[in-house]
């Protein structure tokens, strides 16, 4: 990314998104990792903006929501299950509305290439009542993140950047334009009313919003994110993101009406899109949002089948669409599945569990690769953290036989997103039977690309900062047994620890301790740099010293 | 396709084969020639060894970042094991580059240049400039690899040449 100063550029959706952040003035970059969303605060940290990886995507948007009460503008990315865990603070967010501009990055995953459901985040807009801009390629998402800081102040309200798997991780050209509006220097401005949401000052917030929402569907109806892209008359087409794009190659004579602001709905100019054509579509990936929405105002629009729901659309999909196609499609052929590398520490845990015949809840990561063969040994996976209490869950119900094999298997990054909770279940509600977890801690989150977490003991620029120790942490919180082994020792010590933890009936901790294989070398690095900055401030002190 | 002139070419093989690199190399090298370009792969989990595909198509002015089935000009497979799951993308009388190409090529052709010598193949079928792709190979690695991989390229063409 040291092209920033030429004019055209090409750029992944999230470099885009990181580049128009840095230019709109942005002074907090925040977010937890998670496919496709990752590479965006990475970006933005090697471009020289100040990013940060959260512990986990509550934690981000309540920080980025302080700094925009503060004046400033922020910017926090999550993947799409990554609201679900922030939409606590979205929802509240939009009553109490900001000062600095407010962008959270919803990166979907529609068709599911790195995630456990393709849930449509086009719903939380409607649902929390915060504006949405979808882009539909490189060059919209740094427009849209530049417009969306203006649009954020002008309302007051919070912005979700909705983009989606192709938008993130395509690259296209992106021409650097001066964006509106520069950012308004931090400065704090008391407002107990707009911000301390008890319900007195929370039922009229209700009633702001929704004034503010009328605003922006107002804004809306002529906005620059508004496409109108006017072509035969025999056939329009409504559409948002990276279906626009499908749409274009699909249908080269139809109308499009690009809805780069997807809430609110600036419902005049669909209404005036809809009166131009003789045939009007809703062409929209995921679920069929946009089309409930025209029809409920009395539009007369039509919408895709219940099959075109799942996974992503292409050219091919949108052309079967618009010709209610609705024949088979031919499968995609099954490539060559993802595995545990070779020498991976996650391995022989995996065996240990299999060999041990356990029910294991297992959680989010490159170990969910554990439920593949030849390990086999992974028996629920739902969201992040449900390891240990979806195994507590299994432990108070099971006849005990079976409850005694239960184990919770847990990554470092994915322990200190959502795992402490849980473990403060566990030794709240000890099941009759105890429990086992093991924090599989290779020292990274490693699935998502080898990102840092607040128990690696550096920063997202793999800088030294505090070092959460996970020992302490389980024996602060009240467990007894707290044991740690490394998984590649070969000296059997693994299994015999697993073992006799079962046995004993009480909650014990196992961290399993190994560095991920692919993380390892940089990792040495780190600590090299990291050693040498030290001796050299050690050699200025007692120069500074002696002098 | 509606767009007149768009170029569609498929990579594909295993993670850890360079076929993301390949493709940002190529996508470069269009770029520098002053075309519109767009890319688009499924990468989450191609560093555990999965299959692997990245779409780059370009020309005048480009929409979709995707392939769409039976309609590309030419298809790059890194892995051998590869080719019959990828074969679908092809248009009728479509390339197929693959490391069969390079079976007999003069000198030795070091493992982690496959990619790139399979570029130098397709280089003799699309219509860039050497000098584009060989500013694009220098952008896209580091200078330690720029020698051996400039080799490999050429190599990759004078299969299709010699």
């Amino acid at each position: 990314m040291a092209k920033q100063l030429q004019a055209r550029m090409l750029l992944s959706g999230d470099e885009a998104v990181a580049l128009a952040a840095l230019n709109a003035g942005v002074l907090l970059g925040t977010g937890y990792p998670g496919t496709p969303s990752t590479e965006i605060l990475e970006a933005f940290g090697a471009l020289g903006g100040k990013a940060q990886w959260a512990p986990n995507e509550k934690v981000a948007l309540e920080v980025g929501l302080g700094a925009a009460f503060g004046g400033a503008r922020a910017l926090v990315t999550m993947k799409h299950v990554g609201v679900n865990v922030a939409a606590d603070v979205l929802f509240t967010a939009a009553y109490t509305g900001v000062t600095g501009g407010l962008i959270l990055v919803s990166a979907d995953d529609p068709g599911m290439a790195s995630s456990q459901n393709e849930q449509d985040n086009r719903h939380y807009a409607r649902a929390a009542g915060v504006i949405m801009l979808e882009p539909a390629d490189s060059q919209q998402a740094y427009d849209f993140t530049g417009a969306g800081f203006a649009i954020s102040e002008q309302f007051g309200l919070p912005v979700i950047l909705r983009m989606t798997t192709r938008v993130c991780h395509s690259k296209s050209i992106v021409e650097q334009k001066p964006l509106p509006q520069p950012a308004a220097a931090p400065s704090f401005q008391r407002d107990i009313p707009a911000r301390v949401m008890i319900p007195a000052h929370a039922r009229p917030a209700h009633r702001r919003l929704r004034d503010k929402l009328a605003q922006v569907a107002a804004y809306a109806e002529s906005c620059a994110q508004t496409l109108v892209e006017p072509r035969g008359k025999a056939l329009g087409i409504i559409t948002s993101g990276i279906t626009a794009m499908h749409v274009r190659d699909a249908a080269p004579e139809a109308s499009v009406l690009q809805l780069g602001v997807s809430y609110p709905l600036p419902l005049n100019a669909i209404r005036e899109f809809v009166a131009s054509v003789e045939r009007c579509l809703v062409i929209e990936e995921g679920d069929p949002i946009l089309v409930t929405e025209l029809l409920a105002a009395g539009l007369k629009v039509e919408g895709k089948s219940e099959r075109f729901r799942f996974g992503e659309l292409n050219v091919d999909r949108v052309r079967r669409i618009i010709a209610r196609d609705e024949s088979e499609e031919a499968p995609a052929p099954r490539g060559k599945p993802p595995m545990l590398c070779e020498g991976c520490s996650h391995r022989p845990v995996f065996e240990t569990l299999r060999d041990l015949n356990c029910i294991v809840a297992g959680d989010i990561g490159c170990y969910t690769l554990g439920v593949l063969p030849p390990f086999s040994a992974m028996d629920t996976c739902v969201c992040m953290g449900a390891s240990i209490t979806v195994g507590l869950g299994l432990r108070h119900v099971l006849p005990e036989a079976e409850a005694r094999r239960v184990v919770s298997v847990i990554g470092d990054s994915t322990f200190m997103h959502s795992g402490l909770t849980g473990l403060a279940e566990m030794v709240y509600n000890p099941p009759a039977t105890g429990h086992v977890v093991m924090i599989l801690d290779n020292g990274t989150t490693a699935m998502t690309g080898q990102q840092e977490h607040p128990g690696t003991g550096r920063d997202l620029r793999h800088e030294p900062t505090h070092k959460i120790n996970f020992e302490e942490v389980c024996r602060a919180m009240g467990l007894k047994q707290v044991v740690t082994v490394d998984p590649l020792a070969g000296d059997g010590a693994l299994a015999t620890t697993v073992s006799a933890a079962l046995a004993s009936g009480e909650l014990a901790v196992i961290v399993a301790r190994r560095p991920c294989i692919l993380a390892a070398p940089k990792i040495r690095q780190y600590d090299k740099a990291a050693a040498e900055k030290l001796l050299a401030r050690n050699a200025a002190c007692s120069a500074a010293v002696t002098e | 396709m509606s767009e007149q002139n768009v170029i569609n070419v498929v990579i594909a093989g295993l993670g850890g084969q360079g076929v993301v690199k390949a493709s940002d190399i190529l996508a470069d090298a269009a770029f520098r020639a002053g075309l519109d370009v767009k890319k688009s792969e499924i990468h989450g989990m191609s560093q555990r060894g999965g299959s692997v595909a990245s779409d780059v198509r370009f020309g005048p002015k480009v929409n979709s970042p995707m392939i769409t089935r039976g309609e590309a000009d030419c298809l790059i497979v890194v892995a051998p094991d590869q080719v019959e799951v990828n074969r679908h993308v092809l248009k009728a009388g479509g390339v197929l580059v693959s490391p069969e190409a390079l079976a007999n090529i003069p000198g030795k052709l070091p493992a982690k240049s496959i990619n790139i010598a399979l570029l130098g193949v397709l280089s003799t079928h699309l219509d860039l400039p050497v000098g584009i792709w060989e500013d694009a190979i220098k952008a896209n690695l580091a200078e330690k690899h720029h020698k051996l991989n400039l080799a490999a390229f050429a190599q990759g063409r004078a299969v299709m040449q010699g």
